[in-house]
């Protein structure tokens, strides 16, 4: 039998050749026309800086957006996703190449020669065959099994499954469409010497259709050809109306996605210091007001809720769910820059698709960033919102005791500056400790920078004083600040006070510097990252685990053997120490290696560890919530069968003994500091009997 | 020395327990004084209220016109200036009335003025020595405060203890001398206070919890320990502000008046906002971290401890006990 | 309509720990912060309030020396148009009707509709409002936690009365009212806030620029002492278990426990 392809075939005395030409030329142009009414918004945007380290950019591409590395975290929709993924890849060369075959019979990429072709369309024949179950379970997944992570929750709009099951049901017709044009094909004989891979969709079609009239396949051939035309434009021009953008963003995004862990965007890129005074307006107000890069990620984002299911504000139905700040704000660019019509006038984003409330909410834990496949960002763009609402007045007055208080003490308890380095003069442990006190003009080999909660709270003074005597252990010269020291700003920062941040910052900056030290020691990793990562110009900055692992590993500890024995412990991984600054394993090391220990991970650990309600001014704010997310805490420490629930963060262990009362677990579980645990358990130097 | 006046606070025909505390605060400011006192009111109220005070002062001046019905301070002011001898001493008491009269009518008369008075420490020639509080509570001072020129003193309601009843003062119309009744201020309604789910003024046993809460979550082991204890609970003023209870539940001036049996305080520093709402002298326990907290003052029981960590002791103990 | 706050600068209570000094007569001034006074800022913000709705300017004015500028421009930087420093060796140590008069010195050379002062401050007097209005021969109204604009000549209020009850009146203009805390949330003031307002003049004016003429004080603050203390609780000792233990015991005996 012959078969005529759609370059030569006549209906009704028209060559179809005119409509192969005809589907692409205004398609593309069609989808020329919306991409750049896409771009109209991002053109609009605030500067991003975006344009450096391609090395390591691409290195993300390769990692983020080609082996899909973050998607198996969700396993099911995961492996799925990559199915479709790489098979779309795959894919993607037939589907460009079937464009051709459309004017131009036997059309043959100039590469996909011999054997090549031969491989080629053996691993498309299974991609295909393999795309199409992935999008047949999705469905199912999507339509009938609906996991709770899509469901959208009433504020925050209608339900997305119609969306995502038509767009499976695009996809799998692409899949049957092009392998009935194949199977037709091999079904009447005319394979050109290919043959259908085995158990694949192509070969399947081709033993159905085997013995049918020629006619029949001569009209299954044209048919399919101009289905998959069609429903691959039409999907080409329908992928920027919805979470599908995706698809052509993701790549960018990836590509131009943030680098670096724990830090914040400056206010505007390119301003500091004097310039930013110059600024009619801070932070982000009204759409236009975020950075091009940050339209990306709402153009990028797939509606995947991972973000929002690891978002701990989220899990204990605070007002905020990560998801919906990018899907909002997507609809809201559709809606006021739409693909037809004119651009419609800005209004402001609080009141309008965002909150105060939920603005607040965000304890920047940073669990979403880690999760999205796609690496949205959404610290930035809550600090940046914060920096707006500053600006325009709208703070809770529950946050604006501790910042007046931080801004006239430089503290958030509202304590006089003498009382910051008294901490060292009881008696006892002066005597076992000698801590320098640093007045202007003395220096110091190691400085410790001790913060706001660990100079005025008694519980965590106790663990500074452990934490004190184990550098003293260690042989260090080190000293405070006292009255010169002010709160680190971490918090300032990410709650949007940005100016006062910057005066902290100088002043605190200065005195460091002053001491003159080699390095800076912290306790608290909110004022261990803020040093690190927000100021700049400083010596290198520790956090007391890494010291005491670089003791461990000279052999400078003995250690005895834990006195309980039988109880389990288990690590809360702090989310300034963890996941903004990648402080996992060293924590862990001290813990395993005091003899005795039974240590167990909970579900949530590493780097998926999940907040327990934030540190600094996040203390202060009074959120509304059904539970708090400590008590959500303790609940999986126990679930995961543990007596002791070890931490490495002031706030986390405020937080966390708070919430053991709250939950009843008193008897059940114990908070306890890792510093202090360990101190416990070394064979402590006391002042003058070091050799 | 000049002559001292009580202005009589009253309400549906009854003196407000303060009027016999003005009398004994009178005679602390001289003990030979025959202080008046006044009652301004509508016709129905005046003769009974006069009747009430007459026993503890040598007169009792009354002007009733059914114009007085509210207490309108710009209508009550006029009044006063009118019959005020030049140079008198007006004592009243410290409440929301007083701060919208007092202080303008010392301007009228040109007398000196002094409010939130909680003690006097004598005259000297035109010269009154008197003890006010400051900054909340947390310092005394002592004032020097000229009578050349007559003054207006708001005495703290509790600063004194009331007086014992004496002979029978003269009451004495002064209705007719009182004429201009008008006013740019005019009375529109009163909003009572919301009524919550539970009458606290009605309750024999208080649990009353304060800033030392601290979170909104802990009032939960609160209601436990009220459960246990079979009382109801109360707050004071920060704990309403923050929304976590009903202002029906504030105890205090500017809240519920309260006359439990038993009155149980934990975290309550015990501002005299505060302890103003406690009548009937119950018996008061003080739980509190700071042990220098005024409210140990007050207090027949204290306990120095944190309630966070107190509070599901009692709770365990009084459970265990029944 | 043009709206006066009348706004003093007080020691921060919500910061400070208010001590006396080693002597023991005044107030130990060492540590401490100051800020406005916290009804002024809500009389502040009522005022912004005010005329967001209906139109009209703020005014601040605060009488003291030129340290008070620092808190004016917070005001304005709250979004009152302008600030006004009263200062001259002549208002020093004033008690409050010298206060008052002083304010009604430089009102009576302006023109407002509406005078507002907070309620009270660090001492306590709730009396500046009430003089000022009296002097003004303008109605007064004290502790307004509400404020509701009826027309040109007439405003609605509420005041905050015993029992936490709330007393409706209607008040004419021009009037002079003292606020209550609540009335509103004061908005908050960034640093960034501070320093846009931080070049704009403040214009100081003296005695004689407002033809103040002295007059006698009639309070005069002698000292300050630590109050006595009374003969206080039976304060309980020991643990938290044994201070339970007592106390449950006293419940019982005084009925406490049902």
């Amino acid at each position: 039998m012959d078969i005529v392809g759609p370059a030569q075939f006549v209906v009704l005395g028209v060559k179809t050749q005119i409509f192969s030409i005809l589907i692409p030329v205004v398609a593309i142009a069609l989808f020329a026309y919306i991409i750049s009414k896409r771009m109209v918004p991002l053109r609009k945007a605030a500067k991003d800086e975006r344009w450096d380290r391609f090395g390591e950019r691409a290195a993300k591409v390769w990692s983020l957006w080609l082996l899909q590395i973050k998607q198996p975290r969700y396993m099911l929709a995961g492996v799925l996703h990559m199915a479709i993924f790489f098979g779309f890849l795959v894919l993607l060369l037939r589907s460009l190449g079937l464009v051709f075959i459309g004017f131009q019979e036997n059309f043959h990429w100039p590469f996909l020669v011999g054997p090549l072709e031969t491989w080629y369309n053996i691993a498309k024949d299974y991609a295909a065959t393999i795309v199409l179950i992935a999008c047949v379970i999705a469905g199912i997944r999507r339509g009938i099994v609906k996991p709770p992570r899509y469901a959208v929750p009433s504020q925050y709009g209608k339900d997305h499954t119609g969306e995502a099951v038509f767009v499976l049901a695009i996809i799998s017709v692409l899949m049957i469409s092009e392998s009935l044009f194949e199977a037709s094909a091999f079904a009447a004989g005319a394979g050109n010497g290919h043959f259908a891979a085995p158990l694949t969709l192509v070969a399947i079609f081709t033993a159905m259709l085997q013995g049918s009239s020629a006619g029949t396949l001569q009209a299954i051939h044209i048919l399919s050809y101009y289905v998959h035309d069609l429903v691959f434009f039409f999907f080409l021009c329908f992928l920027p109306f919805g979470k599908h953008f995706h698809v052509l963003t993701s790549l960018f995004n990836v590509l131009f996605m943030r680098l670096e862990k724990g830090n914040i965007k400056p206010v505007r890129y390119g301003l500091a210091g004097e310039d930013l005074d110059q600024l009619d307006s801070f932070g982000i107000k009204k759409v236009e007001d975020f950075t091009w890069k940050h339209m990306l990620d709402f153009y990028s984002c797939a509606d995947c809720g991972r973000c929002s299911d690891q978002c701990p504000a989220n899990a204990v139905k605070r007002p905020l769910s990560p998801r919906f700040i990018s899907i909002k704000a997507r609809d809201l660019l559709f809606k006021s820059y739409p693909v037809w019509g004119a651009p419609q006038e800005a209004s402001a984003l609080i009141g309008g698709i965002y909150s105060e409330d939920e603005i607040w909410s965000c304890t920047t834990c940073g669990a979403c960033e880690e999760e999205c496949p796609l690496a949205i960002e959404y610290i930035d763009k809550i600090v940046d919102l914060r920096r707006g609402l500053v600006d325009e007045g709208m703070v809770p007055q529950s946050l604006q005791k501790p910042l007046s208080a931080l801004e006239k003490r430089g503290n958030p308890y509202g304590k006089t500056a003498k009382q910051r380095g008294k901490w060292i003069e009881d008696e006892a442990f002066a005597q076992a400790v000698p801590v320098k006190l640093l007045k202007q003009g003395d220096t110091v080999a190691s400085l410790f920078f001790v913060d706001s909660v660990g100079s005025y709270d008694d519980r965590i003074i106790e663990i500074n004083r452990k934490a004190a005597h184990l550098m003293h252990h260690l042989g260090k010269d080190f000293g405070i600040l006292g009255e010169q020291e002010k709160d680190a700003g971490n918090e300032i920062r990410r709650f949007g006070e940005e100016m006062l941040f910057q005066e902290i910052k100088e002043h605190n900056t200065e005195a460091i510097l002053e001491a003159d030290p080699q390095e800076v020691i912290t306790t608290d990793p909110h004022a261990f990252n803020a040093l690190k990562h927000d100021y700049t110009g400083l010596p290198p900055v520790k956090h007391i685990s890494q010291l005491l692992v670089e003791g461990l590993d000279q052999g400078k500890f003995s250690l005895r053997p834990l006195e309980e024995s039988g109880k389990v412990y288990t690590y809360h991984d702090p989310c300034y120490l963890g996941r903004h600054n990648l402080l996992y394993d060293e924590p862990r090391r001290i813990l395993d290696a005091i003899p005795g220990m039974k240590r167990v991970e909970m579900e949530k650990h590493k780097d998926r560890s999940f907040c327990c309600s934030g540190g600094g001014l996040a203390l202060f704010y009074e959120p509304e919530e059904e539970t708090r997310m400590g008590v959500v805490r303790v609940n999986m420490a126990r679930a995961a069968g543990a007596d002791v629930l070890v931490t490495a963060c002031p706030f986390c262990l405020i937080n966390m003994e708070d919430a053991v009362k709250i939950a009843g677990l008193e008897n059940e579980l114990k908070i306890v500091d890792l510093t202090e645990l360990f101190a416990g358990q070394v064979e402590l130097v006391q002042d003058g009997d070091r050799v | 020395m000049a002559a001292i006046f009580v202005y009589i606070t009253h309400k549906n025909g009854t003196a407000d327990d303060s009027a016999f505390e003005l009398a004994a605060a009178a005679k602390a400011l001289d003990a030979a004084a025959a202080p008046c006192a006044i009652v301004l009111g509508g016709t129905a109220d005046v003769g009974q209220v006069a009747g009430q005070v007459a026993p503890y002062f040598s007169e009792v001046i009354t002007i009733a016109n059914d114009a007085l019905q509210y207490p309108n301070a710009e209508v009550y002011r006029k009044a006063l200036a009118t019959i005020l001898p030049a140079k008198s001493l007006l004592l009243l008491t410290h409440n929301s009335f007083s701060m919208d009269l007092a202080p303008g009518l010392s301007v009228k008369l040109d007398a000196a003025f002094a409010s939130d008075v909680v003690g006097f420490e004598g005259i000297e020639g035109d010269t009154l020595k008197l003890v006010r509080q400051e900054h909340g509570g947390a310092v005394s001072s002592r004032s020097a405060c000229g009578l050349a020129n007559g003054a207006i003193i708001s005495v703290r309601a509790g600063a004194f203890k009331p007086a014992e009843a004496g002979s029978q003062g003269a009451v004495v119309d002064k209705s007719t001398e009182v004429s201009d009744f008008s006013s740019k201020r005019s009375f529109v309604e009163v909003i009572a206070a919301e009524v919550g789910d539970i009458d606290i003024t009605k309750s024999e046993i208080l649990v009353a919890v304060g800033r030392g809460i601290e979170e909104e979550d802990n009032l939960a082991m609160v209601h436990e320990l009220a459960a246990a204890m079979g009382a109801d609970v109360a707050c004071s003023r920060p704990v309403v502000d923050a929304k976590w209870l009903e202002k029906s539940r504030q105890v205090g001036t500017s809240g519920q008046t309260v006359s439990p049996k038993v009155y149980l305080a934990l975290g309550i520093s015990g501002s005299f906002q505060h302890m103003g709402g406690i009548k009937g002298s119950p018996f008061i326990v003080a739980v509190n971290k700071n042990k220098t907290a005024p409210i140990f003052q007050s207090a027949d029981i204290g306990v120095v401890a944190d309630i966070l960590d107190f509070i599901p002791v009692l709770t365990e103990k009084i459970n265990a006990g029944k | 309509m043009n709206i006066l706050v009348c706004v003093k600068r007080v020691p921060d209570s919500s910061e400070n720990e208010i001590r006396l000094n080693r002597a023991g007569n005044d107030i130990d001034t060492d540590d401490l912060v100051y800020a406005v006074n916290e009804w002024d800022n809500y009389a502040v913000e009522e005022a912004i309030q005010i005329v967001d709705k209906v139109g009209g300017s703020v005014t601040v004015v605060s009488v003291g020396t030129e340290e008070n500028e620092e808190i004016l421009r917070r005001e304005m930087a709250m979004g009152a148009e302008s600030g006004v420093l009263l200062s001259d060796p002549l208002f020093e140590d004033a008690d409050g009707r010298k206060l008052a008069a002083i304010l009604s010195a430089y009102i009576d050379k302006n023109k407002f509709d509406l005078v507002l002062c907070g309620a009270q401050a660090d001492e306590g007097g709730a009396q500046v409002g009430g003089m000022l209005a009296a002097m003004q021969d303008k109605p007064f109204a004290s502790l307004v936690n509400m404020i509701e604009v009826l027309d040109e000549k007439k405003l609605k209020i509420g005041r905050e009365i015993e029992g936490g009850s709330q007393e409706i009146s209607e008040i004419e203009l021009p009037c002079v009212l003292s606020i209550q805390t609540g009335i509103n949330e004061p908005r908050y003031v960034s640093i960034r806030g501070i320093r846009k307002v931080a070049s704009v003049e403040i214009p100081t004016l003296g005695a004689s620029d407002i033809g103040f003429t002295d007059t006698p004080l009639r309070l005069q603050k002698l000292e300050y002492f630590q109050p006595e203390l009374g003969a206080g609780a039976e304060m309980l000792e020991g643990s938290d278990e044994e201070m339970a233990d007592k106390l449950v015991a006293l419940l019982q005996a005084k009925g406490g426990i049902k």
